[in-house]
């Protein structure tokens, strides 16, 4: 009998050679990625792009796109970015991080690049724990999450409450930064954010900041339906969806 | 505006964080990124002043992870990038230089070494050599120029972007907070009028053509998936380092034959060491001396072949001992009695050098 392996329809910037991707089943990095790469395609940007990625799940992507692409340390790859774009300008930079890496060890950089209004854009995933190590408490884990670290729930007395990256990058970014926050759950509003976030890159206006809210399954322990309903229903509870900053100042 | 910044040679009388800026200038170096501490400074104040006259860039950093991470990324993009710090940010420093290691980025950073541990003193120090040396969890795959006079931050600085470039080991110029605030004398020239030829750069991410059509896309990492993966890129990594450590391997030495006692000091302080050997030859005795200028590679086959001539070693630095366990692990198995002058954190003065060689001269000293 004859087998027709039948492909999913992938963007043309992805690195066929690298699929399927090596992260969890029920993972939402694909989905973030995904959209990435379907911006990347309409913009028509595979030759400018250079995509750099951190330390974490967030390592994992070092093959993913067709386009070149550096994995930086943990926290380093805002760093990295800026450095290239400062060099060549004519590159569109793109960082992407997990929220330990922004939020945590790397928060120095993305607080000064934003308030530099770097001209780069970081998209950060968002899945409340540091999925890599084992599922550890992140600077995003919810208040009462069961962690690795906090495996009573997180007390917020005692560890301090969940970081709010996008109001925090908003309340220190300039004009022409664009800030926001969106989710795997709302596929078409994230893969919008992220086009805009580069968007503002190519156009020179500032930092381009976008947070997408994820799932991780293998560390929360759950199936697929307590997977979707927490980032769709639980986690916007506490990290509000939507655009923060807009140059012009016109939210959605 | 866009001309060299120095057409031919000329003398001047500056300090040595200024000859390292004009000397990056002249070298070419296109981008400079960095973040405040003493006693580097004035390299970046002298370079946002001279640079934007030659479209020169600058980035000061949040911290010193930022500012290698920074320069490798001005590396990545196929630019002469470069920083420069010290002491606690030397410390920072080897992060990124660790990737730097890893991933063979050709970065290049100027070290004025400071006092430690810690804070200690912003003045001057020989402590830093363990680190630039051998800093970040790896091998130590990396080219240290330990300079002496503010002449060798001239030529050094230059070189270090072409052995950085040709070779793509992260090069370090090794100096020291007196060589970084005195002023003398330096010849300051276009390397191209000495016949120095720049090796030209090229970008890592960013070439022509569009990825997975035109070419194949740059992949970088630095994480592995298995053990063997990673040994197989280090150890083609440590071949090459080997292969061409002779090429990079430089040295200094006097009157090493049959010594009855040979010097080895590096840096600020071999300047020291050669006027104490100098005046003690000078006087009859059998005094020769032996300067690393590479730390790393470190000419070990030159040194093992001074000092199985000498009666006796004298290992002189401004640090505990340093330079000491380098000589020591490559002098392994000579039968030649090593003696010290250590002090960490202070300068040596060649009376000193000079007093220690001849008690030892004269037995007097175990």
């Amino acid at each position: 009998m004859e087998t027709k392996e039948i492909l999913p329809k992938m963007p043309k910037s992805w690195n066929p050679a690298s699929k399927p991707h090596k992260f969890c089943p029920g993972c939402g990095h694909g989905l973030v990625l995904k959209a990435l790469g379907q911006v990347i395609d309409e913009l028509n940007i595979q030759d400018r792009v250079v995509f750099g990625c951190d330390i974490g799940c967030s390592l994992l992507s070092w093959d993913f796109f067709n386009v070149d692409t550096v994995q930086t340390h943990h926290g380093r790859t805002t760093p990295v970015m800026v450095g290239i774009k400062r060099a060549n300008p004519e590159l569109i930079t793109i960082a992407y991080m997990g929220d330990g890496g922004g939020y945590a060890i790397g928060s120095q950089h993305l607080v000064n690049a934003a308030n530099r209004n770097d001209i780069i854009t970081a998209i950060l995933v968002n899945n409340t724990v540091y999925a890599m190590t084992g599922g550890q408490m992140a600077p995003t884990t919810m208040p009462d999450q069961k962690t690795e670290t906090t495996p009573y729930g997180r007390d917020i007395k005692e560890t301090g409450y969940p970081m709010l990256g996008p109001e925090m990058v908003a309340a220190i970014a300039h004009e022409g930064a664009y800030v926001a926050r969106g989710s795997i759950a709302k596929f078409r509003q994230l893969k919008t954010f992220i086009k805009k976030a580069i968007e503002n890159q190519m156009a020179g206006r500032g930092f381009s900041f976008v947070e997408a809210l994820s799932t991780c399954p293998t560390n929360w322990r759950t199936n697929a339906e307590k997977t979707w309903d927490f980032v769709e229903n639980i986690m916007p509870q506490y990290f509000p969806i939507g655009e923060y900053k807009v140059p012009g100042g016109k939210e959605e | 505006m866009g001309s060299k910044p120095i057409e031919g040679e000329r003398k001047v009388f500056m300090t040595g964080n200024e000859a390292v800026a004009w000397a990056a200038l002249a070298a070419g170096a296109d981008i400079m990124y960095g973040y405040p501490i003493t006693p580097q400074n004035e390299i970046m104040q002298y370079w946002t002043r001279l640079g934007p006259k030659y479209n020169k860039k600058f980035l000061q950093t949040e911290d010193e992870l930022s500012a290698g991470f920074t320069t490798i990324g001005g590396v990545l993009a196929g630019r002469r990038a470069f920083t420069a710090t010290a002491g606690p940010g030397n410390v920072l420093m080897q992060e990124p230089m660790s990737m730097a290691e890893a991933m063979r980025i050709p970065t290049v950073v100027v070290i004025q070494q400071r006092g430690g541990p810690s804070t200690a003193t912003v003045i001057y120090s020989q402590q830093e050599v363990t680190l630039t040396c051998f800093g970040g969890n790896g091998e130590g795959l990396r080219v240290v120029y330990s300079t002496s006079s503010h002449q060798d931050l001239y030529d050094y600085t230059i070189k270090a972007f072409n052995t950085a470039w040709k070779y793509r080991f992260p090069t370090f110029v090794l100096s020291d907070g007196y060589q970084a605030k005195m002023r003398e004398s330096v010849v300051i020239y276009d390397p191209e009028a000495r016949g120095i030829q720049m090796v030209p750069t090229e970008p890592f991410l960013g070439k022509a053509g569009t990825p997975g059509e035109d070419r194949p896309a740059a992949h970088l990492r630095n994480t592995y998936n298995i053990e063997e993966e990673l040994l197989e890129v280090l150890s083609k990594d440590i071949e090459e380092y080997e292969r061409v450590a002779p090429e990079i391997i430089e040295y200094d030495a006097y009157n090493t034959e049959n010594a009855d006692l040979l010097v080895i000091a590096h840096g600020v302080v071999f300047r020291s060491a050669a006027m104490a050997v100098k005046d003690l030859a000078g006087q009859g005795y059998k005094i020769g001396y032996f300067r690393p200028i590479t730390l790393r590679p470190f000419p070990k086959e030159q040194l093992r072949q001074a000092a199985q001539q000498a009666k006796q070693l004298l290992v002189v630095e401004s640090a505990y001992g340093q330079l000491l366990k380098i000589v020591q692990d490559n002098l392994y198995g000579l039968n030649v009695p090593i003696k010290t002058l250590l002090r960490p954190g202070v300068g040596i003065t060649p009376e000193e050098i000079a007093e220690k060689a001849k008690a030892l001269l004269a037995g007097k000293e175990a």
